[in-house]
Protein backbone atom coordinates (compact mmCIF):
# COMPACT_ATOMS: atom_id res chain seq x y z
CA UNK A 1 0.00 0.00 0.00
CA UNK A 2 1.37 3.40 -0.90
CA UNK A 3 1.40 5.98 1.72
CA UNK A 4 -0.73 8.32 -0.77
CA UNK A 5 -3.30 5.52 -0.84
CA UNK A 6 -3.44 5.74 3.45
CA UNK A 7 -3.49 9.18 2.66
CA UNK A 8 -6.43 9.95 0.37
CA UNK A 9 -10.21 8.39 1.50
CA UNK A 10 -9.46 7.95 5.06
CA UNK A 11 -6.79 10.36 5.65
CA UNK A 12 -5.82 8.30 8.41
CA UNK A 13 -8.55 6.91 9.58
CA UNK A 14 -9.05 3.30 9.67
CA UNK A 15 -12.16 1.17 9.68
CA UNK A 16 -12.16 -2.83 11.26
CA UNK A 17 -14.74 -5.66 10.25
CA UNK A 18 -15.87 -8.66 11.35
CA UNK A 19 -11.90 -9.39 12.63
CA UNK A 20 -11.18 -12.96 14.14
CA UNK A 21 -7.36 -13.68 15.43
CA UNK A 22 -6.77 -16.99 16.60
CA UNK A 23 -3.24 -17.95 17.90
CA UNK A 24 -3.63 -22.30 17.04
CA UNK A 25 -6.83 -23.07 18.23
CA UNK A 26 -7.47 -19.97 20.39
CA UNK A 27 -9.13 -17.20 19.42
CA UNK A 28 -7.70 -14.40 20.90
CA UNK A 29 -10.35 -11.75 19.08
CA UNK A 30 -13.52 -12.52 18.62
CA UNK A 31 -15.58 -10.19 16.18
CA UNK A 32 -14.21 -6.69 16.36
CA UNK A 33 -15.67 -3.73 14.36
CA UNK A 34 -14.69 -0.56 14.78
CA UNK A 35 -14.19 2.80 13.21
CA UNK A 36 -11.32 4.46 14.56
CA UNK A 37 -11.34 8.36 13.16
CA UNK A 38 -8.44 10.57 11.91
CA UNK A 39 -6.86 13.08 13.95
CA UNK A 40 -8.16 11.83 16.88
CA UNK A 41 -6.58 9.54 20.20
CA UNK A 42 -8.19 6.15 20.50
CA UNK A 43 -7.33 4.52 23.52
CA UNK A 44 -8.00 0.98 24.38
CA UNK A 45 -8.14 -0.19 27.61
CA UNK A 46 -8.94 -3.70 29.45
CA UNK A 47 -7.51 -6.36 32.09
CA UNK A 48 -4.25 -7.97 30.98
CA UNK A 49 -5.16 -10.72 27.97
CA UNK A 50 -8.03 -9.31 27.00
CA UNK A 51 -6.41 -9.05 23.35
CA UNK A 52 -6.23 -5.00 23.46
CA UNK A 53 -2.51 -5.13 22.06
CA UNK A 54 -3.16 -8.24 19.84
CA UNK A 55 -5.85 -6.01 18.29
CA UNK A 56 -3.07 -2.82 18.09
CA UNK A 57 -0.89 -5.17 16.01
CA UNK A 58 -3.38 -6.49 13.77
CA UNK A 59 -3.35 -2.56 12.39
CA UNK A 60 -0.47 -3.10 10.91
CA UNK A 61 0.01 -6.56 10.28
CA UNK A 62 2.76 -7.19 13.42
CA UNK A 63 1.47 -10.71 13.67
CA UNK A 64 2.05 -11.47 10.70
CA UNK A 65 5.15 -12.27 12.31
CA UNK A 66 3.80 -14.56 14.84
CA UNK A 67 3.74 -18.33 13.99
CA UNK A 68 0.14 -20.02 14.18
CA UNK A 69 -1.34 -16.99 13.70
CA UNK A 70 -5.02 -17.07 11.74
CA UNK A 71 -6.64 -13.45 10.96
CA UNK A 72 -10.41 -13.14 9.34
CA UNK A 73 -11.97 -10.20 8.65
CA UNK A 74 -11.02 -6.94 6.80
CA UNK A 75 -8.94 -3.90 8.19
CA UNK A 76 -9.60 -1.16 5.48
CA UNK A 77 -6.62 1.90 5.89
CA UNK A 78 -7.24 5.03 3.20
CA UNK A 79 -9.84 2.35 1.75
CA UNK A 80 -8.22 -0.32 1.53
CA UNK A 81 -7.57 -3.86 3.13
CA UNK A 82 -4.39 -4.26 4.54
CA UNK A 83 -5.11 -7.92 4.61
CA UNK A 84 -5.27 -8.07 0.89
CA UNK A 85 -2.50 -9.94 -0.27
CA UNK A 86 -1.17 -7.80 -2.95
CA UNK A 87 -0.56 -5.60 0.01
CA UNK A 88 3.28 -4.27 0.59
CA UNK A 89 3.90 -5.02 4.27
CA UNK A 90 7.04 -2.82 4.46
CA UNK A 91 5.05 0.24 3.12
CA UNK A 92 2.19 -0.38 5.21
CA UNK A 93 4.40 -0.33 8.33
CA UNK A 94 5.79 2.64 7.00
CA UNK A 95 2.38 4.26 7.20
CA UNK A 96 1.49 2.63 10.76
CA UNK A 97 4.33 3.12 12.32
CA UNK A 98 4.51 2.00 15.98
CA UNK A 99 5.87 2.57 19.47
CA UNK A 100 6.81 -0.31 22.12
CA UNK A 101 6.42 -0.57 25.92
CA UNK A 102 9.83 -0.66 26.23
CA UNK A 103 11.74 2.11 24.36
CA UNK A 104 14.32 -0.07 21.99
CA UNK A 105 16.79 2.83 20.76
CA UNK A 106 19.19 0.89 18.27
CA UNK A 107 22.92 0.67 19.53
CA UNK A 108 23.75 3.09 17.34
CA UNK A 109 23.73 7.41 17.21
CA UNK A 110 21.20 8.97 17.84
CA UNK A 111 21.25 10.68 14.29
CA UNK A 112 21.69 6.87 12.80
CA UNK A 113 18.41 5.93 14.90
CA UNK A 114 16.46 8.50 13.33
CA UNK A 115 17.83 7.86 9.61
CA UNK A 116 17.54 4.24 9.69
CA UNK A 117 13.77 4.39 8.24
CA UNK A 118 14.32 7.31 5.42
CA UNK A 119 18.09 5.54 4.12
CA UNK A 120 15.88 2.03 4.23
CA UNK A 121 13.53 3.80 1.98
CA UNK A 122 15.89 5.22 -0.13
CA UNK A 123 16.87 8.75 1.04
CA UNK A 124 20.27 8.62 1.05
CA UNK A 125 21.02 12.86 0.56
CA UNK A 126 23.09 14.31 3.56
CA UNK A 127 21.19 17.28 3.70
CA UNK A 128 17.67 15.76 3.16
CA UNK A 129 18.76 13.18 5.87
CA UNK A 130 19.91 16.22 8.21
CA UNK A 131 16.07 17.78 7.70
CA UNK A 132 14.41 14.67 8.50
CA UNK A 133 16.38 14.30 12.27
CA UNK A 134 16.18 17.54 13.05
CA UNK A 135 12.51 17.46 11.98
CA UNK A 136 11.73 14.36 13.81
CA UNK A 137 13.15 15.36 16.48
CA UNK A 138 11.56 18.06 16.60
CA UNK A 139 8.14 16.68 16.11
CA UNK A 140 8.39 13.85 18.88
CA UNK A 141 9.81 17.10 21.56
CA UNK A 142 13.51 16.41 21.71
CA UNK A 143 15.22 18.16 19.04
CA UNK A 144 16.11 20.81 22.62
CA UNK A 145 17.56 18.29 24.75
CA UNK A 146 19.46 16.49 21.82
CA UNK A 147 20.47 18.57 19.39
CA UNK A 148 24.18 19.03 20.45
CA UNK A 149 24.72 15.76 20.72
CA UNK A 150 23.03 13.83 18.26
CA UNK A 151 26.11 11.96 16.72
CA UNK A 152 26.49 10.55 20.80
CA UNK A 153 25.01 7.05 21.26
CA UNK A 154 21.04 6.75 22.04
CA UNK A 155 21.82 4.35 24.63
CA UNK A 156 23.34 7.18 26.53
CA UNK A 157 19.52 8.84 26.97
CA UNK A 158 17.00 8.76 29.83
CA UNK A 159 13.92 6.35 29.56
CA UNK A 160 11.97 9.19 28.82
CA UNK A 161 14.24 10.62 26.40
CA UNK A 162 14.84 6.91 24.56
CA UNK A 163 10.80 6.68 24.10
CA UNK A 164 10.62 10.31 22.83
CA UNK A 165 13.38 9.12 20.47
CA UNK A 166 11.57 5.64 19.44
CA UNK A 167 8.66 7.99 18.69
CA UNK A 168 10.82 10.75 16.76
CA UNK A 169 12.29 7.34 14.41
CA UNK A 170 8.85 6.46 13.67
CA UNK A 171 7.73 9.77 12.49
CA UNK A 172 10.91 10.22 10.37
CA UNK A 173 9.45 7.50 7.79
CA UNK A 174 6.55 10.02 7.60
CA UNK A 175 3.77 7.89 8.64
CA UNK A 176 -0.13 8.71 8.95
CA UNK A 177 -0.98 6.31 12.05
CA UNK A 178 1.04 5.76 14.87
CA UNK A 179 0.14 2.83 17.33
CA UNK A 180 1.37 2.99 20.64
CA UNK A 181 1.50 -0.22 22.91
CA UNK A 182 1.72 1.37 26.37
CA UNK A 183 4.42 3.88 25.70
CA UNK A 184 4.61 5.45 29.68
CA UNK A 185 4.32 2.07 31.26
CA UNK A 186 8.56 1.70 31.81
CA UNK A 187 8.40 5.53 32.63
CA UNK A 188 8.27 7.59 35.67
CA UNK A 189 5.53 10.64 36.17
CA UNK A 190 7.55 13.23 34.28
CA UNK A 191 8.33 11.90 30.94
CA UNK A 192 5.15 10.02 31.24
CA UNK A 193 3.42 13.05 31.01
CA UNK A 194 6.10 15.01 28.21
CA UNK A 195 4.70 11.65 25.66
CA UNK A 196 0.96 12.43 27.00
CA UNK A 197 1.79 16.09 25.62
CA UNK A 198 3.74 14.56 22.79
CA UNK A 199 0.74 12.47 21.87
CA UNK A 200 -1.93 15.96 22.06
CA UNK A 201 0.42 17.49 19.51
CA UNK A 202 0.93 14.66 17.29
CA UNK A 203 -2.41 14.11 16.90
CA UNK A 204 -2.99 17.14 14.67
CA UNK A 205 -1.35 15.68 11.98
CA UNK A 206 -1.24 12.03 12.81
CA UNK A 207 -4.16 9.39 14.15
CA UNK A 208 -2.89 8.00 17.40
CA UNK A 209 -4.47 4.59 18.55
CA UNK A 210 -2.80 3.71 22.59
CA UNK A 211 -2.79 1.00 24.68
CA UNK A 212 -2.86 1.81 28.09
CA UNK A 213 -3.11 0.61 31.67
CA UNK A 214 -3.34 3.31 33.20
CA UNK A 215 -7.22 5.04 33.06
CA UNK A 216 -6.22 8.52 34.09
CA UNK A 217 -4.01 8.44 31.01
CA UNK A 218 -6.43 7.16 29.17
CA UNK A 219 -8.99 9.34 30.34
CA UNK A 220 -6.34 12.62 30.41
CA UNK A 221 -5.59 12.06 26.40
CA UNK A 222 -7.86 9.77 24.27
CA UNK A 223 -10.60 11.12 22.47
CA UNK A 224 -12.47 7.56 22.71
CA UNK A 225 -11.50 4.62 24.33
CA UNK A 226 -12.30 0.90 23.64
CA UNK A 227 -12.82 -1.56 26.25
CA UNK A 228 -11.51 -5.10 25.69
CA UNK A 229 -12.81 -7.96 27.42
CA UNK A 230 -11.97 -12.12 26.86
CA UNK A 231 -11.55 -10.79 22.95
CA UNK A 232 -14.21 -8.63 22.78
CA UNK A 233 -14.87 -5.54 22.50
CA UNK A 234 -17.12 -4.69 24.87
CA UNK A 235 -18.09 -1.11 24.53
CA UNK A 236 -16.65 1.93 22.34
CA UNK A 237 -17.51 5.75 22.69
CA UNK A 238 -16.28 8.89 23.53
CA UNK A 239 -13.67 9.43 26.36
CA UNK A 240 -15.75 10.88 28.21
CA UNK A 241 -19.13 9.34 27.79
CA UNK A 242 -17.21 5.86 28.80
CA UNK A 243 -15.59 7.49 32.18
CA UNK A 244 -18.80 9.32 33.08
CA UNK A 245 -21.64 7.15 32.06
CA UNK A 246 -20.63 3.91 30.72
CA UNK A 247 -23.14 1.84 28.98
CA UNK A 248 -21.63 -1.53 29.64
CA UNK A 249 -21.96 -3.15 33.44
CA UNK A 250 -18.92 -4.72 32.77
CA UNK A 251 -17.03 -1.20 31.58
CA UNK A 252 -18.34 0.10 34.83
CA UNK A 253 -16.66 -2.75 37.05
CA UNK A 254 -13.61 -2.61 35.16
CA UNK A 255 -12.97 1.22 35.08
CA UNK A 256 -14.11 1.85 38.56
CA UNK A 257 -11.98 -1.12 40.25
CA UNK A 258 -14.30 -3.41 41.26
CA UNK A 259 -14.09 -5.92 38.18
CA UNK A 260 -13.90 -9.83 39.07
CA UNK B 1 -14.58 -8.14 49.96
CA UNK B 2 -14.68 -6.22 46.96
CA UNK B 3 -11.76 -4.54 45.24
CA UNK B 4 -12.65 -1.88 46.34
CA UNK B 5 -14.07 -2.50 49.62
CA UNK B 6 -12.20 0.73 51.34
CA UNK B 7 -13.57 2.94 48.81
CA UNK B 8 -16.59 1.77 49.34
CA UNK B 9 -16.76 1.84 53.15
CA UNK B 10 -15.22 5.64 52.63
CA UNK B 11 -18.80 6.15 50.21
CA UNK B 12 -21.00 4.28 53.03
CA UNK B 13 -19.91 6.61 55.55
CA UNK B 14 -20.71 9.78 52.84
CA UNK B 15 -24.12 8.64 52.37
CA UNK B 16 -24.11 8.63 55.86
CA UNK B 17 -23.00 11.82 56.91
CA UNK B 18 -25.51 13.20 54.21
CA UNK B 19 -28.32 11.23 55.79
CA UNK B 20 -27.40 12.88 59.27
CA UNK B 21 -27.18 16.27 57.35
CA UNK B 22 -30.64 16.00 56.04
CA UNK B 23 -32.08 15.06 59.41
CA UNK B 24 -30.59 17.79 60.91
CA UNK B 25 -32.16 20.19 58.09
CA UNK B 26 -35.51 18.95 58.90
CA UNK B 27 -35.61 19.26 62.61
CA UNK B 28 -34.33 22.70 61.25
CA UNK B 29 -37.82 23.28 59.16
CA UNK B 30 -39.80 21.64 61.57
CA UNK B 31 -38.68 23.51 64.66
CA UNK B 32 -38.44 26.66 62.64
CA UNK B 33 -41.59 26.74 61.72
CA UNK B 34 -43.25 25.66 65.21
CA UNK B 35 -41.43 28.46 66.73
CA UNK B 36 -43.18 30.81 64.72
CA UNK B 37 -46.93 28.85 65.16
CA UNK B 38 -46.30 28.92 68.85
CA UNK B 39 -44.43 31.72 68.92
CA UNK B 40 -41.44 30.13 70.73
CA UNK B 41 -38.76 32.60 71.32
CA UNK B 42 -36.45 30.04 73.09
CA UNK B 43 -37.01 27.00 70.66
CA UNK B 44 -36.23 30.09 67.54
CA UNK B 45 -33.24 30.83 69.34
CA UNK B 46 -32.08 27.34 69.57
CA UNK B 47 -32.74 26.94 65.86
CA UNK B 48 -30.39 29.61 64.66
CA UNK B 49 -28.15 28.48 67.15
CA UNK B 50 -28.28 25.14 65.38
CA UNK B 51 -26.99 26.20 61.90
CA UNK B 52 -23.63 26.15 63.01
CA UNK B 53 -23.51 22.80 63.67
CA UNK B 54 -25.01 22.22 59.90
CA UNK B 55 -22.71 24.85 58.65
CA UNK B 56 -19.74 22.45 60.21
CA UNK B 57 -21.47 19.13 58.71
CA UNK B 58 -21.74 20.76 54.92
CA UNK B 59 -17.77 21.84 55.62
CA UNK B 60 -17.19 17.82 56.78
CA UNK B 61 -18.56 16.76 53.95
CA UNK B 62 -17.51 18.58 51.46
CA UNK B 63 -14.00 17.74 52.81
CA UNK B 64 -14.43 14.46 52.46
CA UNK B 65 -15.95 14.55 49.18
CA UNK B 66 -12.50 16.89 48.10
CA UNK B 67 -10.48 13.94 49.71
CA UNK B 68 -12.29 10.80 48.12
CA UNK B 69 -11.98 12.97 44.58
CA UNK B 70 -8.41 13.80 45.09
CA UNK B 71 -7.07 10.36 46.53
CA UNK B 72 -9.49 7.94 44.95
CA UNK B 73 -9.65 9.77 41.53
CA UNK B 74 -13.13 7.65 41.45
CA UNK B 75 -14.59 7.75 37.64
CA UNK B 76 -18.36 6.70 35.90
CA UNK B 77 -21.10 6.18 39.21
CA UNK B 78 -18.17 6.27 41.93
CA UNK B 79 -17.50 10.19 40.67
CA UNK B 80 -20.90 10.88 39.59
CA UNK B 81 -22.17 9.99 43.92
CA UNK B 82 -18.94 11.83 45.18
CA UNK B 83 -20.07 14.80 43.01
CA UNK B 84 -23.56 15.21 43.75
CA UNK B 85 -23.00 15.10 46.83
CA UNK B 86 -20.74 17.62 46.50
CA UNK B 87 -23.27 20.08 44.87
CA UNK B 88 -26.50 18.64 47.15
CA UNK B 89 -25.02 19.83 50.28
CA UNK B 90 -25.33 23.56 48.98
CA UNK B 91 -28.68 23.01 48.53
CA UNK B 92 -28.93 21.29 52.33
CA UNK B 93 -26.88 23.89 53.67
CA UNK B 94 -29.09 26.91 52.19
CA UNK B 95 -32.21 25.12 53.42
CA UNK B 96 -30.58 25.47 57.16
CA UNK B 97 -30.50 29.25 56.46
CA UNK B 98 -33.73 29.55 55.25
CA UNK B 99 -35.30 27.24 58.55
CA UNK B 100 -32.80 29.60 60.54
CA UNK B 101 -34.32 33.20 58.95
CA UNK B 102 -37.98 31.49 59.61
CA UNK B 103 -36.81 31.40 63.60
CA UNK B 104 -35.58 34.85 63.09
CA UNK B 105 -38.57 36.05 61.95
CA UNK B 106 -40.87 34.46 64.38
CA UNK B 107 -39.63 36.96 66.99
CA UNK B 108 -41.35 39.50 65.23
CA UNK B 109 -44.37 37.40 65.43
CA UNK B 110 -44.15 37.20 69.85
CA UNK B 111 -47.05 38.54 71.26
CA UNK B 112 -49.38 38.79 68.12
CA UNK B 113 -52.48 36.75 67.29
CA UNK B 114 -51.70 35.23 63.93
CA UNK B 115 -53.57 36.23 60.85
CA UNK B 116 -55.53 33.57 58.89
CA UNK B 117 -53.75 32.45 56.07
CA UNK B 118 -50.45 31.96 58.45
CA UNK B 119 -52.73 28.58 58.69
CA UNK B 120 -51.00 27.26 55.37
CA UNK B 121 -47.55 27.44 56.61
CA UNK B 122 -47.89 24.18 58.34
CA UNK B 123 -49.08 22.71 55.33
CA UNK B 124 -46.17 23.72 53.52
CA UNK B 125 -43.54 22.64 56.49
CA UNK B 126 -44.99 19.06 56.32
CA UNK B 127 -44.60 19.48 52.03
CA UNK B 128 -41.20 21.01 52.68
CA UNK B 129 -39.27 18.39 55.05
CA UNK B 130 -41.08 15.63 53.39
CA UNK B 131 -39.48 17.08 49.60
CA UNK B 132 -35.92 17.29 51.61
CA UNK B 133 -36.31 13.26 53.22
CA UNK B 134 -37.34 11.75 50.14
CA UNK B 135 -34.32 13.49 48.16
CA UNK B 136 -31.78 12.34 50.73
CA UNK B 137 -33.85 8.84 50.50
CA UNK B 138 -33.64 8.87 46.92
CA UNK B 139 -30.10 9.79 46.67
CA UNK B 140 -29.01 6.90 48.59
CA UNK B 141 -30.94 4.29 47.19
CA UNK B 142 -29.81 5.79 43.49
CA UNK B 143 -33.68 6.02 43.64
CA UNK B 144 -34.34 7.54 39.97
CA UNK B 145 -38.45 7.33 40.51
CA UNK B 146 -38.59 8.59 43.69
CA UNK B 147 -36.39 11.61 42.73
CA UNK B 148 -38.50 12.74 40.31
CA UNK B 149 -41.58 11.51 42.15
CA UNK B 150 -39.96 14.42 44.65
CA UNK B 151 -39.69 16.76 41.99
CA UNK B 152 -43.54 16.56 40.95
CA UNK B 153 -44.52 17.82 44.63
CA UNK B 154 -42.68 20.99 44.33
CA UNK B 155 -46.34 22.02 42.25
CA UNK B 156 -47.97 20.98 45.64
CA UNK B 157 -45.76 23.39 47.16
CA UNK B 158 -46.09 26.09 44.68
CA UNK B 159 -49.42 26.18 44.85
CA UNK B 160 -49.72 26.64 48.23
CA UNK B 161 -47.46 29.77 48.15
CA UNK B 162 -49.95 31.23 45.41
CA UNK B 163 -52.43 30.42 47.85
CA UNK B 164 -50.83 32.30 50.63
CA UNK B 165 -49.69 34.91 48.29
CA UNK B 166 -53.42 35.64 47.30
CA UNK B 167 -54.97 35.34 50.68
CA UNK B 168 -52.51 38.42 51.60
CA UNK B 169 -53.09 40.33 48.54
CA UNK B 170 -56.96 40.10 49.51
CA UNK B 171 -55.90 40.99 53.19
CA UNK B 172 -54.14 44.08 52.07
CA UNK B 173 -56.43 45.19 49.18
CA UNK B 174 -59.42 44.73 52.21
CA UNK B 175 -57.58 47.89 53.66
CA UNK B 176 -55.66 45.99 56.80
CA UNK B 177 -53.53 48.18 58.49
CA UNK B 178 -51.17 48.33 61.60
CA UNK B 179 -49.77 44.94 63.47
CA UNK B 180 -52.07 42.78 60.10
CA UNK B 181 -50.30 44.50 57.51
CA UNK B 182 -47.21 44.20 59.11
CA UNK B 183 -47.64 40.75 59.67
CA UNK B 184 -48.72 39.81 56.19
CA UNK B 185 -45.37 41.19 55.18
CA UNK B 186 -44.01 38.46 57.22
CA UNK B 187 -46.01 35.80 56.17
CA UNK B 188 -44.91 36.26 52.56
CA UNK B 189 -41.41 36.22 53.53
CA UNK B 190 -41.89 32.84 55.75
CA UNK B 191 -44.15 31.18 52.82
CA UNK B 192 -41.12 32.61 50.01
CA UNK B 193 -38.84 30.76 52.12
CA UNK B 194 -40.17 27.53 52.47
CA UNK B 195 -41.19 27.93 48.49
CA UNK B 196 -37.48 28.37 48.02
CA UNK B 197 -36.85 25.29 50.40
CA UNK B 198 -38.75 23.32 47.77
CA UNK B 199 -36.80 24.85 45.17
CA UNK B 200 -33.48 23.00 46.83
CA UNK B 201 -34.88 19.65 47.55
CA UNK B 202 -36.08 19.80 43.86
CA UNK B 203 -31.87 20.79 43.12
CA UNK B 204 -30.78 17.49 45.39
CA UNK B 205 -33.51 15.63 43.14
CA UNK B 206 -31.80 16.49 39.90
CA UNK B 207 -28.56 15.75 41.22
CA UNK B 208 -30.19 11.83 42.35
CA UNK B 209 -31.51 12.18 38.38
CA UNK B 210 -27.41 12.93 37.12
CA UNK B 211 -26.41 10.26 39.37
CA UNK B 212 -28.49 7.70 38.08
CA UNK B 213 -28.40 9.00 34.41
CA UNK B 214 -25.53 10.86 33.74
CA UNK B 215 -27.08 14.14 32.40
CA UNK B 216 -27.84 16.64 34.56
CA UNK B 217 -30.75 18.73 33.96
CA UNK B 218 -28.80 21.92 33.13
CA UNK B 219 -27.34 20.10 30.78
CA UNK B 220 -30.83 18.79 29.04
CA UNK B 221 -31.51 22.15 29.02
CA UNK B 222 -28.47 23.29 27.54
CA UNK B 223 -28.88 20.47 24.39
CA UNK B 224 -32.31 21.89 23.72
CA UNK B 225 -30.64 25.83 23.39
Amino acid sequence: MSNEAARTGGLGGISVRDLNLYYGESQALKNVNMDIYPNEITAFIGPSGCGKSTFLKTLNRMNDLVDGVKITGEVCIGGQNIYDPRVDVTLLRKAVGMVFQKPNPFPMSIYDNIAYGPRCHGIKGRRQLDAIVEESLRGAALWDEVKDRVKKSAMGLSGGQQQRLCIARALAVQPDILLMDEPTSALDPISTMKIEELMSSLKERYTVVIVTHNMQQASRISDRTAFFLLGEMVEYGETEQIFSMPRDKKTEEYITGRFG
Amino acid sequence: MTTRSNFDRQLEALHLDLVQMGGMVQKAIEEGIRALMERDGDLAERVVAGDKAIDDMEQQIERTCLRLLMRQQPVARDFRSVFAALKMITDLERIADQAADIANLSHRFTGQELIGMVGHIPAMERVAREMVESSISAFVRQDLAAAQATIRRDDEMDALFGRVKDELIELLRSGAAGEAADQAIDVLMVAKYMERIGDHAVNVCEWVEYLVTGVHQSEELNEER
